[in-house]
């Protein structure tokens, strides 16, 4: 018994082993742009022209970085992208908790339609609507501004806002707000001392994940604004990138800097986004 | 996790909605203000959605029946009525045609390479030891959260002519010069660098999502099929991907229809001056708009790339709705 049992036992074990092999392989394939980035970052300009290539550095350096720093509009792309990040965050978390608290606790007539109409509205791509977008905004002379700019957000930020929302409220058990009604509270009272707190993990989750999108896009804010002082850091990068031309140092410093704080957010948030989506592609 | 259990449990039971409960619960109050509740609570995300959405969606089909130039932009004042004229003009085009076929190559190309990918890697989580299955997970996560425009730049980099890593790595396979290569030159090594980055920046969310979805396949029924004689392939085929099929076609759509509307990586990786290689439907309607100022025009590609998606988006729509249903 134990002979026939031991064979396969050592062939999984082997099998697991070359799995091993191929899981660590496809990380150093997959981290690498990230890590060349990095590294391209901190090396003294000399070693980035280096030929043949080499793949660590033993003098790091923060000078693409203090170059990239002190270029004029960092810290005021910095300031703007801040700005709109957090207002879009706002006015749709505002806005969105309403609506996400009606779909999970409400059954109305029209709940399937509004649900479909949030879920298709992802799929239009963004290209298409910069036109009207842009006339739209400059009827209402909010061209080259950031107010416009987090209003054109909206479009992407609310229905995603809802749809995450949703899943994060369906998970509260409706038992605690009938409860709290038992005790005399109101519906809304209810939702306020009871669900609310409740749904906190959900709203920063939420909330870091819409900055991040705020923070990467790129189009729209480069449409829209035209000022210096009010592009966002995606804007900044990609003008950074024409003006230093092939100074791939400072680029590169560029580049880590502005991923930097999403890539921290993101990885802090990821596990709550992807239950709360979990969550909301269940229930329909 | 707090959020995701009680989903989960109540999912099986796809009785009564909440709201049936609590209507039950309710004390008394005023029936008419509590009927009007949810669409109260509705109200602002339908106005702003209507606003920032709905009106630009009709105002750009408007658009693209008239013809708009930068005069009309400035005065303010109703662009001339000039029927379908916008729509003969980019029909009759050839160079039109090109870059929509152009558009569902280079869509097609992407997702089969991302979604194969990505189901190998999300296989492959399920058999590597959990510390290395942890570190998988982050280096996704971590590619999952760069932004566009900086995947963009660090590809640029690898691809440099001069120092990039690429042509290094190519030279040292036999044969192969690939000193101060130019992967530009030549779109269709060009798109190759495009695609890459495309690749790179959606394999995590596939990955991801069919890692999550194949911790759904029951062990033991795997088991049971391998006692019964079935082999590796067809387990697979049998057991394991009925059970992903939604989470993957649902990925897939979500991929052809991103994918279907690239534009930033294009738009960096020449400079924000592409070639007419180039072209995508996206940039070449965002060309056409702003930079000849040619609107309508413009216009109208963007209405005839969405129409193309809304093909897309009603099979993904409805595969939600049909994972609803079901489940």
């Amino acid at each position: 018994m134990t002979g026939v049992s031991k064979a396969p036992r050592r062939a999984e074990g082997r099998r697991s082993l070359r799995a091993d092999g191929l899981g660590l392989l496809f990380c150093a394939v997959m981290a690498f742009p990230v890590y060349w980035m990095v590294l391209t970052a901190i090396r003294p300009a000399a070693e980035i022209r280096s030929n043949p290539p080499r793949f660590w550095t033993s003098e790091p350096t923060l000078e693409h970085v203090r170059r990239a720093m002190a270029s004029e509009t960092f810290w005021s792309s910095v300031r703007a992208s801040v700005l709109v990040g957090t207002g879009t965050v706002v006015v749709s978390l505002l806005i969105g908790v309403l609506a996400a608290y009606a779909v999970a606790r409400f059954s109305f007539a029209g709940r399937r339609a509004f649900v479909l109409v949030i879920l298709s509205v992802q799929m239009i791509p963004l290209a298409g609507l910069i036109i009207p977008l842009y006339l739209l905004l400059s009827d209402a002379g909010l061209t080259d501004s950031l107010t416009g700019v987090i209003l054109t957000y909206l479009v992407f930020m609310l229905p995603f806002t809802v749809w995450l929302l949703r899943g994060f409220v369906a998970g509260i058990p409706i038992e605690l707000e009938e409860a709290a009604m038992v005790d005399g509270c109101t519906r809304a009272g209810a939702f306020r001392r009871v669900t609310l707190p409740l749904l906190a993990p959900g709203l920063v989750a939420t909330s870091i994940y819409s900055l991040v999108q705020a923070w990467n896009e790129y189009v729209l804010a480069y449409v829209l604004l035209s000022s210096n002082d009010k592009q966002t850091v995606s804007i900044w990068l990609v003008s950074f990138q024409t003006s230093f031309g092939t100074d791939y140092g400072a680029l590169m410093a560029g580049a880590t800097l502005t991923a930097l704080p999403v890539v921290v957010f993101f990885m802090i948030v990821q596990r709550r986004v992807a239950a709360g989506l979990a969550a909301g592609a269940v229930k329909g | 996790m707090v959020t995701a259990d009680p989903p989960g449990r109540r999912a099986v039971s796809p009785g009564p909605s909440p709201a049936v409960s609590t209507r039950r619960a309710g004390t008394g109050g005023r029936p008419l203000l509590r009927r009007a509740a949810p669409y109260l609570l509705i109200a602002p995300t339908v106005l702003a959605l209507t606003a920032v959405l709905g009106y630009p969606l009709v105002e750009l089909v408007l658009l693209s029946f008239q013809d708009m130039s930068r005069r009309e932009l400035f005065a303010g004042t109703e662009p001339p009525w000039t029927g379908l004229k916008q729509y003969r003009a980019i029909a009759q085009d050839r160079f039109f045609w090109q870059v929509v076929g152009r558009t569902a190559l280079f869509a097609t190309v992407c997702t089969a390479l991302t979604m194969a990918a990505a189901l190998a890697v999300a296989l492959l989580m399920r058999r590597v030891s959990p510390w290395v299955r942890a570190t998988m997970a982050a280096v996704l996560v971590a590619v999952w959260a760069m932004p566009v425009m900086v995947a963009a730049s660090v590809f640029r980099w690898l691809a440099d002519a001069d120092y990039g890593v690429a042509n290094w790595l190519l030279g040292l396979l036999p044969g192969l010069d690939f000193t101060k290569h130019n992967w530009f030159e030549d779109p269709w090594q060009g798109f190759a660098v495009i695609v890459a980055v495309v690749f790179w920046g959606s394999l995590p969310f596939a990955a991801i999502t069919l890692q999550a979805a194949l911790t759904q396949v029951p062990p033991e029924l795997a088991e049971a099929a391998r006692v019964d004689g079935a082999g590796r392939g067809q387990v697979f085929r049998h057991i394991t991907f009925p059970v992903v099929k939604p989470a993957f076609v649902m990925v897939t759509t979500l991929n052809a229809i991103w994918n279907f509307g690239v534009f930033n990586q294009i738009w960096l990786m020449r400079s924000g001056q592409p070639e007419k290689e180039y072209y995508l439907l996206g940039v070449y309607s965002f060309i056409e708009s702003f930079a000849v100022n040619r609107y309508s025009a413009g216009a109208a590609i963007a209405v005839v790339t969405v129409v193309l998606l809304l093909a897309g988006a009603v099979f993904y729509v409805r595969q939600l709705v049909r994972m609803g249903e079901t489940r």
